[in-house]
């Protein structure tokens, strides 16, 4: 292994559909917002009140305690220039940090690149999900990508010395080759790096004992396999995974849904590092979580459609709790194409404080340019 | 049969179908080319998969969720309507819509089957169906969509990923303004009843038009202006050169090789433009018509080209169908088989829940090390199982081979029947190193027989495994 066990490690929860910042971090004293969300807005008795102006949606508990233990760090009026509201292509700008083109190389892949350049480990990244995430996405960089960590493995049909002999003749099979193009490039270099990192990681499962209960939902599993992996000592560095696809694209019935997903994802967040405190691996982890855009700011009359700002959040001990940026101004003058918060902060800022003063690595190479830190670590 | 005659009938297979098994690839080559592509392409000409008989085994094959997979991989496996079943595949991997929100199997059922029975006809009657089937319309929010409140889901995804996409040649297909009148057009297009299943149970929806809830108003679209309800904006878009790009586009990467994802498509041209040109001349020629554009594509010299044959990355669907197809497992109706079709989403590809309504990236990003491990353990489990009948056949093709095989007889001859001609010369090394070390083989004893049997299930598997595999 590459590193130590105090080396930084970085968790990523992606939200995926567009997470109503204006729900989840709610501007309870400003008038405005209770003009504008006739059919959702939260009383103020029942927000979780951050200070004079802000607080945290009623379903967010246990992130309020993080908060109260300063340890959350709430980015307001997050977003960048010119807003896509297609998820997909916005999705794309987070990984990448390619606002004005289609970007191939995601961010996170860079980071991986540069911590371990000569490719020692084959689990500095991991994945938790169906499909890797564009973030994660470099050529030559191995991420593994795990459905389900139970089951990870090879040929796992073919049984004994057979077995062996079947992966023997797969690796020669698998070695690079030239001329037969990029897909099949791409499709053998992952086959060996699979059949390095499965064997790896099949273990994870094996030596993880735990005191806490994750929830049965895929957030609770993922993030639980998460803690697996980082217990596991394998030298991962980036951990990955994304909640449900599009479950927070709330165009409709937002108040139960919304209240659900943020539940859940509360829920876990002080699961997972009860979990990792209870094994002495809080310190040096920082979780951070994101949507691809917030919504409109005028509800539909039961959710809200795709808007522009939204919030994201840092958690871990290392961070310096409190709240960073402006939140956007909701007056009428200041809305941008129809009705939607102007950003006030680019995530580039924040993926900036992460690569130099979580990692330790030079930001401008990975996200493509100078963005003023944010400084929450 | 001329070894290049199986060879393309094999590649129509895949691209135009799920694949075929060998004895049928030969009879299909017996009755030439041109004839087998009208046959796929006049379904009405071949006996449909037996519903009745699906129905009396799974008798809420139509309503319930988990019977939805089972019933449409079966199908996938054993129509003999193949490219009905394959354009079914082809619309629902575009006109996304997805059971995590619709949570009815019942309506999930009545889109696939939308797309099996309109796949293939005019693409405005297609897009005018999508816009009045209930479950898009709740699925993309059409339902919350008011005169007075419009929700803008269905009218954005309508231009971006139904029909145009954001632009073509550098330049953009429509512009926000658009995307809203677009919209407004659409209000009032709703379902009765509109309610969720719970807490009273589900209901049958129907798609209503409430005249009280639609605006009504003078709409520009497009540069055409007028007093637009949904029908005329679908008549707009369909004369678009952006249309026929897209379809065009979308088929020739689902037929014929893969292109670049999607939403690059407005900066990034088509790999063979040439054919993009033929596959929108034969959408303006014939009045926006499916089959035609099929008829064109399946014909031509590109699709029939060995440069692209195997230049797809098999989707999961194919991978899995293809190969119970193969093998010649579940062509009737027996246990295990939602429990196949669940493979397409550890692999991916969760059938009627695509992930977004972007639909999936397809390509090499089917591939990761997750999936991949996947692909290759599903498949080669499949290939060496010699009990089954497809399995069974190929072993005996390879027997009569000659009554003794040297292991690189052996492995071309395996090669050939899985039909993975792709490999690469390094491949076929690896293989026949592993060959070698059992020798020759023979198959005059009974006990020959057995051990050549043996040894062919295991060579099918390590085929199985390779990554050329991955590709069709």
């Amino acid at each position: 292994m590459v590193s130590t066990q105090k080396d930084p490690v970085l968790a990523v929860l992606s939200l995926s559909g567009g997470n109503d910042g204006i729900h989840t971090v709610i501007p309870y004293a400003n008038p405005l917002y209770r003009d504008f969300r006739p059919s959702l807005s939260v009383p103020e008795e029942q927000v979780l009140k951050l200070n004079d102006e802000v607080g945290l949606n009623p379903s967010m508990g246990p992130l309020k305690k993080f908060w109260d233990e300063g340890k959350l760090a709430v980015f307001l009026g997050i977003g960048y220039p010119n807003p896509s509201y297609s998820h997909f292509r916005s999705m794309d700008i987070w990984h990448t940090c390619e606002p004005d083109k289609v970007g191939t190389e995601g961010w996170l892949g860079k980071v991986l690149a540069d911590l371990d350049p000569n490719k020692e480990n084959v689990l500095t990244g991991v994945n938790f999900g169906r499909g890797l995430p564009r973030a994660l996405a470099k050529e030559g960089v191995p991420v593994a990508s795990v459905g389900n960590l139970e089951t990870y493995g090879l040929l796992s049909g073919i049984q004994g010395e057979e077995r062996n002999n079947a992966l023997d003749v797969f690796g020669r099979m698998y070695a690079p080759t030239i001329g037969t193009g990029y897909a099949m490039d791409y499709i053998r270099s992952t086959g060996i790096d699979a059949l390095k990192g499965a064997d790896i990681l099949a273990t994870a499962p094996h030596t993880y004992t735990s005191n806490v209960e994750y929830s049965s939902t895929d957030v609770g599993r993922y993030m639980k396999n998460i803690a697996q992996t980082h217990l596991a000592d394998f030298g991962t560095r980036v951990l990955f995974t994304t909640s449900p696809y599009n479950g927070f694209d709330t165009h409709a019935a937002e108040a139960t849904a919304h209240a659900a997903l943020w539940s859940d994802v509360s829920d876990t967040v002080e699961t997972f590092f009860a979990d990792l405190q209870d094994h002495g691996k809080a310190e040096n982890t920082l979780l951070f979580m994101f949507s691809e855009f917030g919504r409109r700011i005028f509800d539909n009359g039961s959710g809200t459609d795709h808007g522009a700002a939204s919030v994201a959040f840092a958690v871990g001990d290392k961070v310096k709790g409190g709240i960073y940026g402006e939140y956007p101004s909701m007056e009428r003058s200041d809305h941008i194409e129809g009705g939607n918060l102007a950003p006030t902060m680019d995530f580039r800022q924040v993926y900036a404080t992460i690569v130099e003063d979580w990692f330790g690595l030079d930001p401008v190479p990975v996200i493509g340019g100078n963005f003023e830190k944010i400084p929450f670590l | 049969m001329a070894d290049q005659d199986i060879a393309l009938m094999a590649h129509l297979f895949r691209r135009a179908g799920f694949g075929a098994s060998r004895d049928d690839l030969e009879a299909y080559a017996a009755k030439g080319y041109e004839a087998t592509v009208e046959e796929l392409l006049n379904p009405e000409t071949q006996p449909g998969v037996e519903e009745d008989l699906m129905l009396r085994y799974n008798q809420s094959f139509r309503e319930s969720n988990q019977a939805r997979d089972q019933q449409w991989l079966y199908r996938m496996v054993n129509e003999p309507r193949q490219l009905q079943e394959k354009m079914a595949l082809f619309w629902h991997t575009i006109l996304c819509g997805g059971n995590t929100k619709i949570d009815s199997g019942y309506e999930m059922h009545r889109m696939i089957n939308m797309f099996r029975e309109k796949g293939t006809g005019s693409f405005r009657d297609l897009l005018l169906d999508l816009s009045k089937n209930p479950g898009m319309i709740y699925y993309l929010d059409n339902s919350e969509s008011h005169k007075t409140a419009v929700n803008e889901n269905y009218g954005r995804e309508l231009l971006e990923l139904f029909s145009l996409g954001v632009g073509m040649d550098e330049q953009f297909n429509y512009s926000e303004d658009d995307v809203k009148a677009c919209a407004l057009a659409f209000t009032g297009w709703n379902i009765a009843p509109a309610y969720p299943p719970f807490p009273y149970g589900r209901s049958q929806w129907q798609f209503r038009f409430d005249p009280a809830d639609h605006d009504d108003s003078v709409k520009t679209f497009l540069g055409e202006t007028g007093r637009w309800n949904g029908d005329d904006i679908i008549d707009i878009i369909c004369k678009q050169p952006g249309a026929a790009r897209f379809i065009a586009r979308h088929m020739y990467d689902f037929f014929v090789a893969d292109e670049p994802p999607v939403p690059s498509w407005r900066q990034t041209p088509p790999r063979d433009m040439e054919a993009i040109k033929t596959l929108e001349k034969a959408y303006f020629d014939s009045g926006y018509n499916i089959k035609a554009m099929l008829r064109a594509l399946l014909t031509s010299d590109f699709f029939k080209s060995e440069d692209v044959r195997f230049a797809k990355v098999k989707n999961p669907a194919e991978i899995v169908a293809g190969t119970l197809r193969l093998v010649g497992d579940h062509r009737e109706i027996k246990p295990g088989l939602w429990e196949i079709a669940q493979e397409c989403t550890y692999m991916g590809m969760n059938l009627m829940d695509p992930p977004t309504v972007e639909g999936w990236h397809t390509g090499y990003e089917w591939i990761d090390s997750g999936t991949l491990v996947e692909r290759v353990n599903f498949a080669s489990e499949y290939l060496g199982q010699t009990d089954l009948p497809g399995v069974q056949s190929l072993v005996n093709h390879l027997m009569a081979l000659g009554e003794s095989l040297s292991p690189a007889q052996f492995v071309e001859g395996s090669i050939d029947l899985v039909g993975t001609l792709n490999l690469t010369e390094d491949t076929r090394q690896a293989l026949v190193a592993h060959a070698q070390e059992g020798g020759d083989l023979r198959h005059g004893t009974e006990a020959d027989r057995a051990e050549f049997t043996r040894r062919a299930g295991e060579m099918f598997q390590m085929i199985a495994s390779t990554s050329e595999f991955q590709f069709g």
